[in-house]
């Protein structure tokens, strides 16, 4: 059997490019406008919660400040990073892939197995006899796939004013398109932080092997 | 520091990729294709005619920010201004069956809508005002639109160094309930910052459909001889002619 389906590796690098793309040309959309507001209106610094730094040219697509370029990137690849994801979670209910190794059972939230397993990660240990995902990496992919992925989603909606006047109830659950705004900009972060440590416990773990199999698929070791 | 000026490389690196991708035309084309399956998804979604949320005057803003041209500087424009724009006028032209000149009078004497509604800038801010005026549906309906009309374009008094701002809707919007031609703000006359006396609402996209200092409204079939040929001045700049994103 393979460790990654076919299914699950290709959603992982079509989803790599999809963020990758829509982090950097969001960076250049939020060059337009940088001050962050909670609430349904702002328009002036004075009533910004958060000034935002300029980012600069080699962070942005497209690599100098274009509005309407970088809104070209941004909504064409939001068609390519939701229906993937779509795609993805069907998938992964259908062949077990979230109820196997996601998933997480009761015990496995205890104080103490929670330590256990944080200082398995500090020490930089990472095998794990009989799942494929110790909780961490369970918690931090539950996390990251039912939470942050879809809150870019609808908090994106949330910004359209076309898709507010189709589903308004997007206004009430962000309350309001300044607020959708800024959780869509504090959530691309978070994803931020977690592609950074994502990377570096692959760097910090046997990269070829792990890159290797998230393309070939590789294999269960039965021993382990 | 190696680490990060690595990092740093491989971003700038993959920027400069997408640039080029970013100038090519398959990549217009697909980016023309997302444009219009957005659009077709809020069609779908909403049924088929949904309102922008209307808000309740203690949402209004305690300033609606003027964005764009804020004034024009011209002759003509400062004499309207100081005549209170007793002798603006509107022109309704193009395919229609019978073309017409209004004033503000005549404009303000029709059916009037008010709708307290959200403003989004492509920017990224937003606002809510009040807005009073006439319907653009009531205008069609008395100048008649003709039949191999297809758009509404809407012509303005401003201009970019020479180059006149216009925009343009589909009948769709063009013909929706909370399409106006609004004469006041907050109970008030238009203000110039925000483009006294006519300025479109098109509440179901973004701000710079919103033409500002309307002169004409003008039925046509497509946009080929138009200016840039895009439907708006931001349009011929690369901008969304589908604004509701």
């Amino acid at each position: 059997m393979k460790r990654h389906a076919l299914g699950t590796r290709i959603w992982h690098w079509v989803n790599a490019l999809s963020l990758i793309v829509l982090f950097m040309s969001g960076l250049n959309i939020s060059n337009a406008h940088r001050h962050l507001y909670w609430g349904q209106w702002g328009f002036s610094p004075k009533d910004a919660w958060l000034d935002v730094v300029r980012f600069p040219g080699w962070a942005t697509i497209p690599g100098t400040y274009s509005l309407a370029a970088a809104r070209d990137w941004h909504v064409l690849f939001a068609w390519v990073f939701a229906l993937s994801l779509l795609l993805f979670m069907l998938t992964a209910l259908v062949n077990g892939h979230f109820r196997r190794d996601i998933a997480t059972r009761w015990k496995d939230w205890t104080p103490s197995a929670v330590w256990t397993d944080v200082r398995a990660h500090l020490r930089l240990q990472f095998d794990h006899a009989g799942a494929k995902y110790n909780f961490l990496q369970k918690a931090t992919y539950g996390v990251v796939l039912f939470v942050l992925l879809p809150l870019m989603i609808f908090t994106g909606m949330a910004i359209s004013p076309g898709t507010d006047a189709a589903w308004p109830f997007l206004l009430d659950v962000f309350g309001g398109r300044q607020s959708a705004r800024s959780v869509h900009f504090i959530v691309a972060w978070a994803l931020f932080a977690f592609f950074v440590l994502h990377v570096v416990l692959v760097l910090l773990n046997r990269p070829a092997k792990h890159v290797g199999e998230m393309i070939t698929g590789g294999r269960i070791d039965e021993a382990a | 520091m190696k680490r990060r000026s690595l990092l740093a490389g491989l971003a700038a690196l993959f920027t400069a990729g997408c640039s080029k991708i970013g100038d090519s035309k398959a990549f217009a084309g697909l980016v023309d294709g997302a444009e219009k399956l957005h659009r077709g998804a809020h069609r779908l979604i909403g049924g088929r005619r949904p309102m922008a949320r209307e808000f309740s005057l203690a949402d209004v803003s305690p300033d609606f920010r003027g964005n764009g041209n804020k004034d024009i500087d011209t002759d003509e424009y400062r004499a309207h201004v100081a005549a209170g724009f007793a002798g603006w006028r509107l022109e309704v032209r193009g395919l229609v069956d019978r073309p017409l000149t209004l004033s503000m009078e005549q404009i303000r004497a029709l059916p009037q809508r008010t709708q307290i509604t959200r403003h989004d800038c492509v920017e990224g801010w937003s606002a809510i005002g009040q807005w009073s005026g006439p319907q653009l549906s009531a205008i069609l309906g008395m100048a008649g639109v003709r039949e191999e009309a297809r758009f509404i374009v809407f012509r303005c008094a401003d201009d970019f160094n020479g180059h006149a701002y216009y925009e343009s809707c589909d009948l769709d919007d063009a013909f929706h309930p909370q399409t106006i031609i609004a004469h006041q703000l907050n109970g008030e006359p238009l203000p110039v910052k925000n483009g006294a006396p006519l300025r479109m609402r098109i509440e179901r996209q973004l701000g710079y459909k919103h033409a500002k200092y309307l002169t004409a409204i003008e039925a046509v079939a497509n946009f080929d001889d138009i200016e840039g040929g895009e439907g708006g001045y931001w349009e011929d700049r690369g901008y969304q002619w589908y604004a509701g994103i």
